[in-house]
């Protein structure tokens, strides 16, 4: 056991950033040593983050492992860090995501390996400090700065239109937060502080907080991304290397939703209760149209990257349809908000898994043929069985069959809105449908069939680092869906308070 | 007993994964044991249950395994649920399959998918036992699907043909379609009841009977109808009722022992299951009741029209199981659901049968399936040929097999019933028969009389099958020929189904078949004087007198004088080509349309470039305003970020 007395939410932000400016540092001309060391701490810091675990009281919603140190006094912001039962799952993906990302660029990456480490390290820096932040600056200053690395990853190592590509999903997100900062300082001046947990107690009128979660919305929604804000996403992850992909996939999307709980749910209240029914439909064309878009997608890449946004699709009904939940006079009890909010969560991290999965699995084959053309390939199941074997669990993941995990966030979702609204659930039952037809069809386009061209032929099955890399995906997605209990454990302090908090009206 | 179920559902698992993950280090003799071993082991435990819980007087069980989710007000539990009519699934279930996994060492004894295959029939097993054994909508849905998974494996299996690998998506997306209706079936028990759990929804069900539900402003629908239906959706897909049925007969692509063990015998009655288990529920509904008859009677008497025009074995026997579960789910809309499950057991058993017996003739004519190309195949292969003639006899419900009994009592009760809709469905099913009649004995004589039309090569190779195959053959003509005359007392004219099926007075069609039941013996004397019988010796003579008889003229005349319905068969009725054009082509040119004109025109041509090209004219202006601040904010940032880092490497 580690002594409680260390700062352990600094060293998981600060240690992979040492790291990063380490490697970057040290590690040109010695893509090896760059490698073993990048690896060695992204390990260390997923072990930090899990030794976590055991000391988290499952039993308070409170704010834990908290670190409070004054860092600009002058404007009240303090260096202020902790982690509840939202924030800790999504901590914990990031640093498990990042050794798998490293693991996935080890004898992909040539060029410039030792940078392309640093970024990710970096960046895992700043995307832990995001979930950790609990003032507003301090998140903010994270949340921008994660843009950077990622926007060098795609910049260095992406394709061909790698440059229309970061222009576009700098300035997206860039434009989205700036709308939020100037929430954040307006608050400021209100409330003298910028703890986000001040923030949420501070009486706001309704105008305020219309306005206040108009901003947010815009940042979060661009992040997320939810339709319409969605475009930038297909191309970034078309010209993002494997590894840009997974992390923009499996951990940047959720910063979006994460800041929908953290700050739109518990400090505009009844904004986010007057404003529900745009974001509901919102999320359910993203659910329908994109997911009808997905299907006529010829680019791997772009096929996953839609199915994401409809994924995402989920996350923010869950969020969202509480509301009308609780409002229902037909739901006797009113039970049914902590399972949406708890499926929304659940759907992110099941999300991180497949999501990862499916992008790393098109890495591998990228990797082989240089292409993510769904033509390219046909019959891959013939040269790559182990492969084949897995990416189909990846798929039926994606298509939310029961005993993985991405079943259990849609199920939940789903089974909730349903104590909203008939329609709501129908449309977003429809996903059933829909993603077995994009998912499948490509899957069978791409893994079954008789080997299609030379190419394929000559394909090579997973490596040992390539099978451990997805072996490993494959055993956490099947464990989140025969018994996801565990997981939902953490949440439901922290979820129930947040419920009660979005419930009740500031006015 | 708790144990012995948790051995019952786990040890197939065990199987497949034993099978598929270390195929190549236990080679196929290793994957063949492990797998028949724990499908046996499973068999004979399931059969001790029986005996316990019909004999031995055990009561219900009703346990959690495990929490799955326990999350705001509610409990989402893994647990098993074992009555009668849960032992009398697994003995059907864990039997059958024994059979298919040891007739598959024969039949796949050259393929080099061996070892997979075995896998996936393993784990099918376990699939269709966790299905069975649920006690809660959760766990059924989980098996639902999962047994829908190892079918849509399974139809692929021959990855490389096409199609084969076209009919399993087909196959999996269907039933998603379905899947579709069950789910929102599942979200509206957990939306009135706030629980899944079967034994506490049935005991607050009395308490919603009586609840309207609108969805659609003036429109008001009871809600057992809303509930019943939905869920009848998702048994529509899995148990390939019209207009969900298209996947089934495709669903052929896949090995033979799997369109006996999957789409015949057990999966394929997954959805008569799982209404028969909701009986509470859709006894409070005759909406929903008329409703699941009518489809059941245009199933059974539709899907059987199209039996007589396949020159496909498999296809042939593919449609009479859509035809027999069309009469399963016609017994299920007359409140006999202990008949529909009768049927579902004696099916199981005749069909399975039918299926092997059509492999064992594929093995020997070479894997051609085209019946036009056999012929005069009953002198080289007599096992095959008399356990085919028993399966035929079952299917076509003559007086004494297994398939009379259930047949005659689903017909019976249809005449008995009283709801709309019954009189139609009454007409269909005995129509049926005599359709029945004519495509099996078609199917029978075109195989195994007359000219022998194969060529001159395979003709010198033919012979009977190994053992493992003609075995399992044997045995399953056993139930087959006499499951019917000794189950038909207990099952369906005792108190055997009596805690697991609830009937409404006024649904009372068993009664009233009850009270003109004298015996399993008067019961066949007094079928020689019924319509039913003549219609089926009237099937069998007709097809006798086409295909032995006059086979050179009769077929081409009738071809000839019928061509305009022939043609309406030949394509099925048109919804493949319906479901391709309009679903398929539907989406695809929606998902176009939208991506093309919402993604790329309009929202990034219009906005996003839009707006870059708005603020580009305005930006000098702005600039002006912002550039201090922005730089100066920076700044500060990177002195913060200096700052504290300082801090934490060197001071703290």
């Amino acid at each position: 056991m580690l002594p409680s007395s260390w700062p352990m939410l600094s060293l998981i932000v600060w240690l992979p950033i040492i790291a990063g400016i380490f490697v970057m540092w040290f590690g040109a001309g010695r893509a090896s040593f760059a490698r073993w060391f990048a690896l060695a701490s992204s390990v260390v810091v997923f072990l930090l983050s899990l030794a976590l675990l055991p000391a988290f009281d499952t039993h308070t919603y409170a704010m834990q492992f908290v670190e409070r140190v004054a860092w600009i006094p002058q404007f009240g912001i303090h260096y202020h860090l902790g982690v509840d039962g939202i924030s800790l799952p999504l901590l914990i993906l990031t640093t498990f995501t990042t050794v798998i990302v490293i693991v996935s660029a080890w004898e992909v990456i040539q060029e410039k390996a030792h940078q392309y480490l640093a970024a990710f390290l970096i960046m895992e820096g700043m995307m832990n400090g995001s979930f950790a932040a609990l003032d507003a600056i301090v998140f903010y200053f994270f949340f921008e700065g994660m843009l950077i690395p990622m926007f060098v990853i795609i910049g260095i190592w992406g394709g061909p239109r790698r440059v229309y590509a970061t222009i576009k999903f700098f300035l997206y997100t860039f434009l989205g937060s700036v709308f939020m900062l100037i929430a954040l300082i307006y608050m400021y001046f209100k409330g003298g502080s910028f703890s986000i947990l001040h923030m949420q107690q501070m009486p706001l009128t309704l105008t305020e907080q219309v306005l206040i979660f108009l901003a947010f919305f815009i940042a979060f929604a661009v992040k997320i991304p939810m339709w319409p804000v969605h475009t930038w996403l297909p191309d970034a992850h078309v010209e993002a290397p494997t590894g840009g992909s997974v992390i923009l996939a499996a951990i940047m999307l959720k910063i979006g939703g994460y800041g929908f709980l953290r700050f739109s749910l518990p400090i505009t209240p009844d904004a986010s209760a007057l404003l529900d029914s745009m974001i509901i439909a919102f999320s359910l064309i993203a659910i329908v149209y994109i997911g009808l878009v997905a299907l006529v997608q010829n680019d791997m890449k772009k096929l996953v990257a839609y199915s994401s946004i409809s994924h995402m699709g989920f996350v923010t009904l869950g969020m969202f349809v509480i509301f009308m939940i609780a409002a229902n006079p037909l739901n006797i009890g009113g039970s049914g908000v902590r399972l949406a909010l708890e499926g929304a969560m659940v759907q992110m991290i099941s999300h991180g898994l497949i999501s990862a999965a499916m992008f790393l699995s098109i890495g591998v084959l990228y990797d082989r043929l240089h292409s993510r053309e769904i033509s390219t390939y046909g019959g891959v199941v013939n040269t790559m069985p182990w492969f084949a074997a897995m990416v189909v669990v990846f798929a039926m993941a994606n298509v939310g069959l029961p005993g993985t995990s991405g079943f259990v966030g849609e199920f939940m979702v789903i089974l909730a809105s349903f104590k909203a609204n008939f329609w709501i659930a129908l449309l977003a039952a429809l996903t059933l449908i829909i993603g077995a037809s994009y998912t499948l069809w490509m899957v069978k386009r791409v893994i079954f069939g008789d080997v299609q061209n030379e190419g394929v032929a000559k394909l090579k099955d997973v490596n040992k680092r390539e099978a451990w890399m997805l072996g490993s995906l494959v055993v956490l997605i099947i464990l989140v869906g025969i018994w996801p209990n565990p997981l939902l454990d953490l949440m439901h302090a922290t979820i129930e308070h947040l419920a009660q908090q979005a419930l009740t009206s500031k006015l | 007993m708790e144990k012995i179920y948790l051995i019952i559902a786990l040890s197939p698992l065990i199987g497949a994964l034993v099978a598929g993950l270390f195929g190549k280090q236990i080679g196929r003799a290793g994957a063949h044991w492990v797998t028949n071993i724990g499908v046996g082991i499973s068999f004979i435990l399931s059969l001790y249950a029986f005996y316990m819980h019909v004999w031995g007087g055990l009561p219900t069980y009703d346990a959690t395994v495990y929490t799955w989710a326990a999350t705001d007000a509610f409990h989402f539990d893994i647990g098993f649920m074992v009555d009668r009519l849960t032992v009398l699934m697994m003995v059907v279930v864990t039997g059958v399959s024994l059979m298919v996994h040891i007739y598959t060492i024969g039949y796949m004894a050259d393929d080099p998918g061996y070892q997979r295959f075995f896998s996936y029939i393993s784990l099918f097993t376990f699939s269709m036992l966790m299905l069975v054994m649920a006690n809660n909508l959760l766990q059924l849905f989980f098996g639902w699907e999962a047994v829908g998974l190892v079918s849509y494996l399974l139809i692929g299996f021959w990855y490389k043909k096409e199609t084969a690998i076209f009919a399993n998506l087909k196959a999996f997306i269907v039933n998603r379609v379905g899947d579709f209706g069950f789910l929102l079936g599942i979200a509206a028990v957990l939306m009135y009841a706030n629980t899944l759990d079967y034994a506490t929804f049935f005991e607050r069900l009395p308490a919603l009977a009586s609840v309207k539900v609108e969805y659609w402003p003036g429109v008001e629908w009871s809600l057992p109808t809303v509930i019943a239906i939905l869920l009848f959706i998702g048994a529509m897909g899995k148990s390939a009722q019209v207009p969900l049925h298209v996947w089934l007969p495709d669903s052929m692509e896949g090995p033979t022992p799997i369109s006996a063990l999957i789409h015949a015998a057990t999966m394929v009655t997954a959805g008569i299951f799982m209404v028969a288990r909701f009986s509470p529920l859709f006894e409070l509904s005759d909406a929903a009741l008329s409703f699941i008859m009518v489809i059941g009677a245009i199933t059974a008497l539709f899907m059987g029209l199209l039996g007589i025009v396949q020159n496909d074995i498999k296809r042939v026997i593919a449609y009479s199981t859509l035809s027999q579960l069309g009469y399963m789910t016609v017994a299920l809309g007359a409140s006999a659901y202990s008949a529909a499950i009768f049927h579902l057991m004696t099916h199981a058993f005749f069909k399975a049968l039918l299926f092997l017996a059509a492999g064992s003739v594929i093995i020997a004519m070479h894997h051609e399936q085209d019946i036009r190309k056999m012929g005069g195949l009953w002198k080289y292969m007599p096992v095959t040929f008399v356990t085919f003639l028993i399966g035929s006899l079952a299917l076509i419900g003559f007086p004494g097999t297994s398939g009379f009994f259930s047949k005659d009592s689903i017909i019976m009760a249809v005449h008995a019933s009283q709801l709309p809709g019954a009189t139609f469905a009454y007409w269909a099913v005995l129509l049926g028969v005599f359709v029945t009649a004519f495509y099996t004995f078609r199917l029978f004589f075109l195989v195994f009389f007359g000219k022998e039309r194969m060529d001159a090569h395979t003709r010198s190779h033919l012979h009977e099958s190994p053992k493992v195959v003609t075995v399992p053959l044997i045995l399953l003509s056993i139930p087959a020929l006499l499951v019917g005359f000794f189950a038909i007392d207990p099952l369906l004219f005792s108190d055997f189904f009596e805690q697991a099926i609830v009937v409404m007075p006024g649904h009372d069609a068993m009664t009233h078949l009850r009270e003109h039941y004298h015996g399993a013996l008067a019961m066949m004397e007094h079928s020689l004087s019924s319509s039913v019988f003549w219609l089926a010796i009237a099937g069998v003579a007709l097809s006798a007198v086409m295909y032995l008889l006059m086979p050179g003229t009769l077929p081409a005349l009738f071809a000839k004088v019928f061509a305009w319905p022939k043609r309406i068969l030949d394509g099925a009725y048109g919804f493949d080509d319906f479901n391709n054009a309009v679903f398929g082509g539907g989406s695809r040119l929606l998902g176009r349309g939208l991506w093309r004109i919402g993604d790329v025109r309009l929202i990034d041509g219009l906005m996003v470039n839009g707006t870059a090209g708005v603020i580009g004219a305005t930006s000098m202006q702005w600039r002006k305003l912002q550039t201090g601040y922005l730089y100066h904010y920076a700044f500060v940032m990177i002195l913060g970020l200096i700052g504290l880092m300082t801090w934490i490497v060197f001071l703290r």
